[in-house]
């Protein structure tokens, strides 16, 4: 089959390489017939995330055709068209049976559970295509993939919905509601969310949907503010404007009520003396990325909710405990569940009460994945989202 | 003479892959102190000793200890892994494990270039719902010892399994050989081992990012 293959920094291929097959008895292949670029790949593209290695099979947000089924799995068959969700859960352990779906204790094979555990002090749960650190499963930027736990992850759509509409789930469309359903919003309350990308505005829809008043969106992309715009959002550029004194001004001095976090870390490594030197340089240094979180924490009101859906791999200096204490913030973070908010998200899909389909900018051929990187790793500001179609004709030029 | 054992075999050579290997008597006789060592100290400690900074006669490359919750009934846990047939499933190097009768069984473990070792080992002490350990015989080219207990998790989490494994670094050809057998340290094999067993009973299968059938062990 044809697939997307890491093999460096700002290297990526598409290669013939193996089909997958049926492992264990739980698992499904699945033909794919749409598959997404998330921020979360370019911290891979960017040589920032550990344990990659050459070859390996980009891709978490993927949705297709079920094409194999394992013995053990009654709740899918052939011709089935699922989308699947980024995180790889049991279903069985004590996280999933609390719907902690990342938290998944058996995903991650055992052997490689052992980096994240001495990274974190716990291992992680599996990804697809995410590196060694999450298991090393190969990813759905691909013709095929195998799987795990399918009769768990999953999800069905039987109405014959459009790709386009439904394809988020796997991923960016949860972790944005997850985000604003971690502000505890209330009535009245203003959210700032930093960073304008596809999670950032999903989670200004999440948090309008909830009820929050008034959502400020900080970015320094022109187009991606207006998307926010657009959905009701009131924008600030920080290229333009000093955000603290901006948010401050905005709610009539108090700070917003709850703050989002969907920047991350993404520029930085994890060597520890890397990111020591990095967060030694100016708290204004516009690429020092942990900066959002600082701002965050010190633009939260007094009691504030602070919610990071941002991905952070290894140390922040200079990490605001001080504000964090002496206001009582509250932060909750983490990779998403997922398989939690499917069945939920895809009904408001149906009743066209959330709109997911705004946010892709282009359409491209499985075998354009190079470009597709490319666009929107570094034209940032028109690529908003990037959908694969491994079907597609692949058109010259 | 454990002191000096350890430094000829310097730790990480004696990575053992079965859920324990190799073990002297007087080793056999230690690892049943070491399970219940922490009661016996007078300082209020209720630490296992593996734990402890200074760990007294406990040697990582001697001793291995390690405890993880199975979210499945003690009775469950507790009869899956008294079917020794069933080790090779999670433990890495163990290629076939045979019962010979109630007690004993016979092991087939993967040794250096494709070579295996066999030996058996007999259960010395078995209650059901709660211990299993055994020892390999007296005359095996490759001794060992384990123990594993079982509790309740608090909160109905289901079940904390401890196992504690012995390995016999004794010197000469032969322990020149079992050193050869195992590529990692006991401690991280056994909690591999551990995380394994936990998958099998949790899932019903191994976790592993194989794309095709046939790789091993995830
Ligand atoms: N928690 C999860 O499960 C999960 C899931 C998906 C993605 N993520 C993470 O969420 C983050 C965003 O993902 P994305 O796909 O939207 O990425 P993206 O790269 O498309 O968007 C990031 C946006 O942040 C903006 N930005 C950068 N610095 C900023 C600053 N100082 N202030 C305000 N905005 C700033 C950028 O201009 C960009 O528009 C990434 O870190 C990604 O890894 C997390
Ligand atoms: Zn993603
Ligand atoms: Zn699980």
């Amino acid at each position: 089959m044809r697939a997307l293959t890491w093999h460096g920094k700002h290297d990526v291929r598409v290669e013939t390489v193996p089909d997958p097959q049926i492992v264990n008895p739980r698992d499904a292949i699945i033909k794919v017939t749409s598959t997404a670029i998330c921020g979360s790949d370019l911290h891979l593209y960017d040589g920032v995330i550990p344990t990659m290695r050459p070859g390996d099979i980009l891709g978490h947000e993927f949705m297709g055709e079920v094409v194999d089924v394992g013995r053990g799995n009654t709740r899918l068959k052939r011709g089935d068209r699922v989308v699947v969700p980024f995180v790889i859960a049991c279903g069985n352990c004590f996280f999933c049976r609390r719907q902690q779906f990342a938290a998944c204790d058996n995903s991650n094979p055992a052997y490689k559970a052992d980096i994240s555990q001495m990274l974190y002090g716990h291992h992680m749960c599996g990804f697809f295509g995410y590196s060694h650190l999450t298991g090393g499963y190969a990813g759905g930027q691909a013709e095929y993939v195998r799987v795990p736990f399918s009769d768990v992850g999953p999800i069905v759509i039987d109405d014959g919905m459009e790709d386009d509409r439904v394809l988020f789930l796997s991923d960016i469309l949860p972790t944005g509601w997850m985000a604003a359903e971690n502000c505890e919003i209330e009535e009245g309350d203003t959210v700032a969310v930093w960073g304008c990308g596809p999670v950032g505005l999903f989670a200004i829809q999440s948090a309008l949907i909830m009820g929050a008043a008034q959502v400020i969106a900080i970015d320094h992309y022109p187009h991606r503010l207006e998307l926010a715009r657009k959905l009701g959002a009131k924008t600030v550029n920080y290229r333009n404007t000093r955000v603290y004194e901006a948010l401050m001004e905005m709610t009539g001095g108090i700070g917003p009520d709850a703050v989002i976090d969907a920047v991350g870390l993404e520029s930085h490594g994890f060597a520890p003396d890397n990111l020591y030197d990095y967060a030694k340089q100016s708290l204004r240094l516009e690429t020092d990325r942990s900066h959002v979180l600082r701002e965050a924490l010190y633009a939260c009101r007094k009691g504030g909710r602070v919610s990071v859906p941002g991905v952070y791999g290894g140390f922040v200096d200079k990490f605001p405990v001080g504000a964090f204490m002496q206001k009582g913030l509250t932060m909750r973070t983490g990779q998403t569940h997922v398989q939690k908010y499917l069945s939920g998200l895809l009904e408001m899909i149906r009743d066209n009460r959330i709109n997911t389909t705004f946010l892709i900018s282009h359409r491209m051929p499985l075998e354009k994945g190079p470009d597709a990187y490319r666009k929107f790793a570094f034209e940032q500001n028109e690529t908003t989202k990037v959908v694969l179609k491994p079907g597609m004709e692949a058109r010259n030029g | 003479m454990y002191r000096r054992h350890v430094r000829r075999s310097n730790g990480r050579a004696l990575a053992a892959g079965v859920l324990g290997v190799v073990a002297g008597a007087a080793v056999l006789f230690a690892a049943r102190n070491m399970m219940r060592g922490h009661r016996r100290i007078i300082e209020p400690e209720d630490a296992p000793r593996r734990t402890w900074r200074r760990k007294g006669r406990w040697r990582e490359g001697i001793f291995a200890g390690r405890t993880i919750t199975v979210n499945r009934p003690r009775e469950e846990v507790y009869a899956r892994w008294r079917d020794f047939a069933i080790f090779p499933n999670f433990m890495e190097n163990v290629r076939s494990v045979t019962p010979l009768d109630q007690t004993r069984s016979r092991w087939v473990v993967e040794g250096p270039a494709g070579s295996t070792v066999e030996f058996e080992t007999k259960i010395v002490e078995d209650r059901p719902n709660e211990l299993i350990a055994w020892e390999s015989d007296e005359n095996a080219q490759v001794r060992n010892s384990g123990r594993v207990s079982f509790r309740d998790a608090p909160g109905g989490r289901g079940t904390e399994i401890e196992a504690v494994i012995a390995y016999d670094p004794s010197g000469g050809a032969v322990g020149r050989m079992t050193a050869k057998l195992f590529q990692r340290g006991p401690g991280v094999q056994t909690r591999r081992e551990l995380r394994r067993f936990k998958q099998l009973m949790e899932t019903g299968e191994i976790a592993t990012a194989a794309s095709r059938p046939a790789a091993s062990h995830g």
